[in-house]
């Protein structure tokens, strides 16, 4: 996909792929020594029994996957984890979505279609060349709007503007769906909040096991002590605590990159 | 030194000394000039003991350190400091001092005496009245790490016992006609049983006495609260302390796994029935075990990637060595047990859907959610529960990054709560991983702490620091939002409470600081809902546990059996243990019966 650094696995997983759901992730863990880390997945096909992630490379554990070649095998998957996304036919939704995030916006975005929602997209990338799914989700959506930081493609500027402008120039809007980087989600929370429009957020934290052993993926909700495995990972974005899901999930950058360094040598 | 003759140094029976005092053998090895090395022969049942104070003379590594000098004033036990110095003999030929140590042969155990003269080789024994002298014995300590050195490292603390003291130890035993150790143990071990067949050196033998009710010798042995179970009944330890069965069971699973001498035991005819067991924890293997011995057909779901529950993900390495956790899991898949990884029941399956593939259900899946305090700050950096501590050291090999992926939490200054045996492990790990101080935070005084006495003991010896009457009120972060230091309230003990113990009441204006860069949260854990939320019909109990009939484990869901601390909330590996034996065999009978 898209430069070279945004990979789409398509993993067999049959018993998952029956029973998975949009917004529910899995964890994958390549080798012995590896970590585990949670995927949230981006689409199912229970008839082939396959399941789709797309990841971005950044750490040794995804440049790892990277090295991987069609028909080699992942040590362990496991899923589905976390609850389903909430999905009713309500009206006018707002899907919005960054980065890689846009991968599982697609599978959520397809269930609100289905459902029989009015469905707007917003996506946003840095630039063109790191644009996923487009055509995909032009093909299941109402309304599609792509921006990139740069301008080069679609409107310059974030999500928030394109957001910002239905906002004001709609009412029917029932909820916005949201799914990306943090600062970007928080952005949107802050946006959506005055226009009092639910507004959720699926929260990818660190996590170690992913079914409520390890409670490292805590996050506040409403001042309350959640697990993002168990209880979410979506959540009601105006009552995250995102600053501390920040500071909580660069933890350990020291030790990432020391982690890569040590696989180079 | 190759395995093999570390295993045959560990059970080839020696004639082997003691200390009088303290009855730890002499088998030190040192070979430094100051030491007085002294050998002995057994011949046919009577004892020629040689005496040399010449280093080269024999090849043996038994030795006393001596302090100093040539000429010998005094001979110190390196393990109690006593004097060996006996001032009632004395030497019959020179008129020296003379030493005394206890040799033990097979089957007696007899004072022996040699002269501390430099060149002078009297030596003597004593003819002692048996019984007199076994009462004298005392229990027998495990040899084990140096404290210093086991404080870097990740191995197992003890050794293990050696044959000479596990005949020893055995020899203790009063062989009570009606055993109050057995009523003890949630399992009903044939305690007096196994202990006669290590007198009679028959180890693999006991090992496989105990093993009529017990599988998982080996690890009970390690894990089990023998202190408060089977040994706190022990009518030896009313007068003195009572016999290490713990330890005697350790060493006879430790012998006849060691030894290769395990053998698979018979499978009856298929019942063509089958069974899933959730949680591949202590509990869940006892009962597939028990079921694939008795002819089902058993499998296992575990949700992580290894199995073994809490003794591969939660009890460290140096408490209870994976290797033998793997042992013990081989040996149900030898059986015919298969096991499917990766398998969290209630998302990928649900329990009705698991009914119509399997005759009846297990759950085993333990208490798994950890409790937090819900104090202010507990959400900054380097601030763990005590299960993913854990988790990242045990089952992701964290201690190895960056070998391993997974990072290593790492504080100089560590604070644990809580003062279980979970917090003993957070705190022995963290200190095994460089951290420079370890403090063990408990809001109750010390005769309350839940952990077994002899892991307080190996924390304190360690360099362990416990601050008791104490209890955490708020964190502090730096600007990065990792902890720095905690807020600390002193306790004073009132009433006692529903749980029997003294309930603390924090003590005003009593608030100081506590500098730490890293937190471990050791107070418990809860129920899981992952698997209730898929089985609504599943009745529980008010706090969230399973309810179940307690003569049989059934749930109100028919053919769904659970135990352990899915239905107790946490407690310890052996109560799992028997939980799954008394539900595998309510299991058998109903479906006999169809």
């Amino acid at each position: 996909m898209a430069k070279e650094t945004i990979i789409r696995f398509d993993i067999e997983a049959p018993k998952i792929a029956l029973k998975i759901k949009p917004g529910q992730f899995v964890i994958i863990r390549v080798n012995e020594t590896g970590e585990r880390i949670p995927l949230t997945v981006a689409d199912k096909d229970a008839f082939e029994g396959t399941i789709t992630i797309i990841f971005q490379v950044v750490g040794k554990t995804t440049a790892l996957m990277r090295s991987l070649n069609e028909g080699d095998f992942l040590l362990d998957v496991v899923g589905p984890l976390g609850k389903a996304a909430e999905i009713e036919n309500i009206g006018t939704v707002i899907m919005v979505g960054g980065g890689t995030g846009v991968a599982i916006l697609y599978h959520v975005t397809k269930a609100f279609k289905d459902a029989g929602n009015h469905v707007i997209v917003i996506m946003g990338a840095k630039e063109k060349e790191m644009l996923i799914l487009e055509n995909e989700m032009k093909a299941i959506c109402d309304e599609l709007v792509v921006t990139t930081d740069d301008g080069s493609y679609g409107e310059k500027g974030f999500v928030t503007m394109p957001l910002e402008r239905y906002l004001n120039e709609r009412d029917d809007i029932k909820m916005i769906y949201t799914i990306g980087p943090i600062i970007m989600m928080k952005n949107i929370c802050n946006l959506t909040k005055p226009y009092n429009v639910p507004t959720m957020v699926s929260l990818n934290p660190i996590m170690i096991d992913g079914t409520g052993m390890c409670g490292g993926c805590r996050v506040k909700i409403g001042g309350k002590t959640k697990f993002s495995c168990v209880d979410g990972p979506d959540f009601d974005g105006h009552e995250v605590d995102f600053d501390e899901l920040m500071s909580r999930n660069s933890q350990y950058l020291q030790d990432e990159k020391d982690s890569l360094l040590y696989s180079i040598k | 030194m190759l395995e093999q003759e570390v295993r045959l140094l560990k059970y080839k029976t020696y004639l082997s000394y003691y200390c009088p005092h303290c009855s730890t053998t002499f088998n030190v090895e040192r070979q430094d000039e100051k030491s007085l090395i002294f050998n002995a022969a057994y011949k046919q049942q009577d004892l020629v003991v040689k005496l040399s104070p010449y280093l080269d003379v024999f090849d043996t590594k038994t030795s006393i350190p001596v302090e100093e000098g040539d000429m010998l004033d005094d001979l110190i036990c390196p393990h109690c400091k006593k004097s060996l110095i006996n001032h009632e003999e004395k030497c019959e030929k020179c008129g020296s001092k003379v030493g005394e140590v206890i040799v033990s042969t097979q089957a007696k155990l007899i004072p022996f005496y040699f002269c501390v003269n430099r060149g002078c080789d009297w030596h003597g024994i004593k003819k002692a009245d048996q019984k007199t002298i076994r009462r004298k014995i005392p229990r027998q300590t495990m040899p084990e790490q140096d404290p210093k050195i086991r404080a870097h490292n990740f191995k197992e603390v003890p050794y293990g016992y050696t044959s000479e003291l596990a005949l020893l130890e055995a020899d203790r035993c009063l062989q009570c006609k009606n055993p109050k150790c057995v009523e003890g143990c949630p399992v009903n071990i044939d305690i007096p049983g196994f202990i006669k067949l290590i007198s009679e050196e028959q180890f693999d033998a006991a090992a496989r006495k105990i093993k009529e009710t017990n599988l998982f010798p080996a690890v009970c042995g390690r894990v089990c609260p023998q202190e408060s179970q089977c040994e706190i009944k022990c009518i030896v330890g009313i007068k003195n302390e009572p016999v290490a069965i713990g330890r005697l069971e350790r060493f006879v699973a430790d012998y006849e796994r060691d030894m290769n001498l395990v053998e698979i035991v018979d499978i009856k005819k298929s019942t063509g029935k089958k069974i899933a067991v959730i949680g591949s924890g202590p509990g869940g293997l006892t009962v597939a075990a028990d079921m694939q011995i008795l002819g089902y057909d058993v499998t296992i779901f575990e949700a992580l990637h290894e199995a073994g529950g809490v003794l591969t993900y939660g009890i460290p390495e140096f408490r209870l060595p994976k290797s033998i956790v793997n042992f013990e899991i081989d040996y149900l898949v030898k059986l015919g047990v298969k096991i499917e990884l990766n398998h969290i029941i209630g998302n990928i399956l649900t329990l009705d859907e698991l009914l119509e593939h399997f005759d009846a259900i297990y759950i085993g899946v333990g208490a798994g959610l950890p409790w937090f305090m819900g104090l202010e700050g507990e959400s900054l950096g380097n601030v763990y529960s005590a299960n993913e501590y854990l988790t990242r050291m045990n089952l992701m090999k964290a201690y190895k990054f960056p070998e391993y992926d997974t990072p290593m939490p790492k504080g100089n200054k560590v604070a644990v709560i809580g003062g279980g045996n979970v917090a003993m492990d957070c705190a022995r790990s963290a200190l095994r991983s460089g951290s420079k101080e370890v403090n063990i935070v408990y809001r109750r005084s010390k005769k309350e702490l839940p952990a077994r006495e002899e892991e307080v003991h190996h924390a304190e010896q360690e360099g362990i620091n416990f601050h008791l009457l104490t209890s955490p009120i708020r964190y502090f972060g730096d600007r990065r939002n990792m902890v720095k230091s905690m807020e600390c309230i002193r306790m004073e003990l009132g009433e006692p409470d529903a749980s029997g113990r003294r309930r603390p009441l924090p003590l005003e204006n009593s608030n100081f600081m506590l500098e730490c860069d890293m937190a471990i949260v050791a107070i418990g854990n809860g129920p899981n809902p992952i698997l209730f939320n898929s089985a609504p019909d599943l009745k529980l109990n008010k706090r969230g546990y399973v309810e179940v009939n307690e003569e049989t484990g059934e749930t109100s869901k028919e053919f769904v059996y659970a135990g352990g601390d899915i239905v107790t909330g946490a407690a310890t590996v052996i109560l799992a243990m028997g939980a799954g034996r008394i539900a595998a065999r309510a299991m058998h009978e109903k479906l006999s019966k169809i």
